[in-house]
């Protein structure tokens, strides 16, 4: 096997990306709020990728945990960024460890159409009620970090950058770590082939599990950034099963080669998205659903096979494809 | 009294609407095993059609009772097209694929062609209200009720009639019904599943793009037109049993009337519940409550 030097790329991007955090323009620092915060979900999504496992509904855990900050920070005297996103970090988990006990029985077009159907029943209690902000949401008060405040709104997204690429750093080598280890190497065994899996001794629903609550949780933490970020909450565009197809797309275009790759796909996606809307307003969905096609039919490896091929190395690992 | 007439009349016009809207689709997921997301464009292309077509007849003087054809016509031509062109242009590559990949392939089609309804149609609503004035109203417990809204529990029936009638007494309907059990099968007696499923997308196009037309006069018709409809027609296929067309019919009436119940007693859950329906349906028969039975393979 190729020596992993997965971990050694992200410090070094981690490094760099801070250091340019202070640097480059604040429309930029935006861009990265809000991709880095979208990348933490779309590792989570990866996660159950890599096993063939599709949601369709993980709006569900994004929108939790956005809401869950929005709450928080609005209803109670808190303001703290860390609470928040352990607020809704906790309450993601929770509700991903309970519902995995039902979803992990599920399969193919069952598991993402029970997903869809959870994460619309959170979005029908959202639309339908006006204390929680119903069909236009609210904005949330900027929040302190460790009691500091900042006067200076650009300042306070710096510092919220700051933080969330140190998130995502931990979240990336921890992801890495589970993917290396026993537990995670079953994923690629589960895609091929459950029934061997059982004879070897593993609970698959188990691992299915396990999976599952970690992509809630990460789904969770990235909807709490995402909040934070945009500074508002509202149904449409984080819990509706747009939503979902956005994070499920996001997926795709990264590729599962790498825990690196969801950042470089969220990247891409958001500066596609301001770019496309800029210029051509009516076609940015054209684009997405032309791209999902163009990765389906031609580059099953997504973003990160092309960063591969165009570094001139193979994926470490022998990273798995779309086919087998 | 009046109120339960109401309730039970709004249910079955709204499940009279949901049969119709995925009747398409539940044909599409028995016979091709597709999930198929651009059942919302097929409505909406469906609906977009017709009430354009019914603004030019009324511009052009043509007497209201025309846009009744017209909105037939619109389903037939617009199933035929974007039915075609999907099927030949993007799914006959992808049948040896996996069930999820093929979802995704029919979202990004459902993305692209939301963007050419508005290259095509422009953002600004569509109204056609010709067929729905022709048609007045009716006294029905108490309140006013337009006639055209009742037709659709007229037209649902004629279509579950017409599915039930081909399924079961056609030379067609048994071809369906052998690649329903086993398309391998199927192949090796001979039978060309090619042209089955070519068969198969096209009418379920038509039966969504129906939906929409026939829908397109009560309502103004706008950008984002059949994105709801997408995940309404999941769970009525999903409750029903993905695949069988009695189960549209139940999966229909289910949903229709507990929504009908949720808007007048308790609205604030009106999206819930179908949901919680759906949700509660699949925890305990995933196979959905009249799934087609499967053959046991070794």
């Amino acid at each position: 096997m190729l020596r992993d030097r997965t971990v050694q790329g992200l410090t070094v991007a981690l490094v760099v990306l801070l250091v340019a955090s202070f640097f480059v323009p604040s429309w930029i620092v935006n861009q990265m709020l809000f991709a880095s915060a979208r990348a933490i979900a779309v590792i989570g999504l990866m996660v159950l990728w890599r096993t063939r496992l599709v949601s369709f509904g993980h709006a569900l855990y994004f929108g939790l945990g956005a809401y869950t900050v929005a709450m928080v920070s609005r209803y109670t005297p808190v303001t703290d960024a860390f609470l928040l996103l352990g607020a809704a970090a906790a309450l993601a988990t929770l509700l991903g460890f309970l519902i995995g006990f039902i979803i992990r029985r599920y399969r193919d077009i069952f598991f993402a159409m029970l997903n869809l159907a959870f994460s619309m029943i959170l979005y029908g209690i959202l639309v339908k009620t006006e204390a929680l902000g119903s069909t236009d949401g609210f904005t949330i008060a900027a929040p302190t970090f460790f009691g500091m405040a900042f006067e200076d709104a650009q300042e306070g997204k710096v510092a919220l950058l700051c933080v969330l690429l140190v998130v995502g750093w931990a979240v990336a080598v921890g992801v890495q770590m589970y993917l290396q280890s026993t537990l995670g190497r079953l994923t690629t065994a589960i895609r091929d082939n459950e029934i061997r899996v059982e004879y070897l001794g593993y609970s698959v629903e188990r691992a299915i599990h396990i999976k599952y609550v970690l992509s809630a949780l990460l789904a969770g933490i990235g909807g709490g950034f995402m909040a934070l970020a945009l500074g508002q909450v509202d149904p449409d565009s984080m819990v509706n099963w747009t939503a979902s197809g956005e994070l499920v797309f996001v997926t795709i275009l990264s590729g599962p080669g790498s825990v690196a790759a969801p950042f470089i796909g969220s990247f891409v996606f958001e500066i596609l998205r301001t770019y496309a809307f800029e210029w051509m307003p009516h076609a940015w969905q054209m684009i997405v659903g032309g791209t999902l096609l163009v990765i389906i039919f031609f580059m099953p490896g997504g973003m990160w096979a092309l960063v591969t091929r165009l570094a001139g190395q193979r994926a470490a690992g022998g990273a798995p494809g779309m086919e087998r | 009294m009046n109120t339960a007439i109401t309730i039970v009349l709004d249910g079955l016009v709204f499940s009279s609407y949901l049969f119709i809207v995925s009747v398409g689709l539940t044909i599409i997921f028995g016979v091709m095993k597709i999930l198929n997301v651009t059942h919302g464009s097929f409505y909406a292309w469906g609906a977009y059609t017709a009430a354009f077509l019914i603004g030019l007849a009324a511009n052009a003087g043509w007497p209201d009772w025309a846009g009744f054809a017209i909105i037939f016509l619109s389903a037939i031509l617009v199933g035929l097209v974007l039915g075609l062109v999907l099927e030949r242009g993007i799914l006959q590559f992808m049948y040896h694929r996996d069930e999820v990949l093929i979802v995704l392939a029919t979202f990004g089609s459902f993305l692209v062609l939301e963007d050419v309804i508005l290259l095509v149609f422009g953002v600004n609503p569509y109204f056609a209200f010709q067929p729905m004035v022709l048609l007045g109203s009716v006294q029905l417990g108490g309140i006013a009720r337009d006639t055209y809204g009742l037709t659709l529990i007229g037209l649902a029936v004629v279509l579950a009639l017409a599915c039930w009638l081909v399924l079961t007494k056609t030379r067609w309907g048994k071809l369906l019904s052998a690649v329903i059990f086993d398309r391998e099968v199927s192949v090796a007696m001979g039978l060309n599943v090619t042209r089955v499923y070519i068969v198969t997308f096209t009418l379920g196009a038509m039966f969504g793009a129906l939906g929409g037309a026939y829908i397109a006069p009560t309502v103004s018709v706008a950008p984002g037109f059949g994105i709801d409809v997408i995940v309404l027609s999941f769970a009525v296929v999903v409750i029903g049993g993905m695949g069988s067309v009695p189960g549209a019919m139940v999966g229909a009436l289910a949903v229709g009337l507990v929504r009908a119940l949720a808007v007048h007693k308790f609205p604030q859950f009106e999206l819930f519940v179908i949901y919680a329906v759906m949700a509660t349906v699949l925890v305990f028969r995933p196979e959905g409550l009249f799934a087609p039975v499967k053959a046991r393979k070794i």
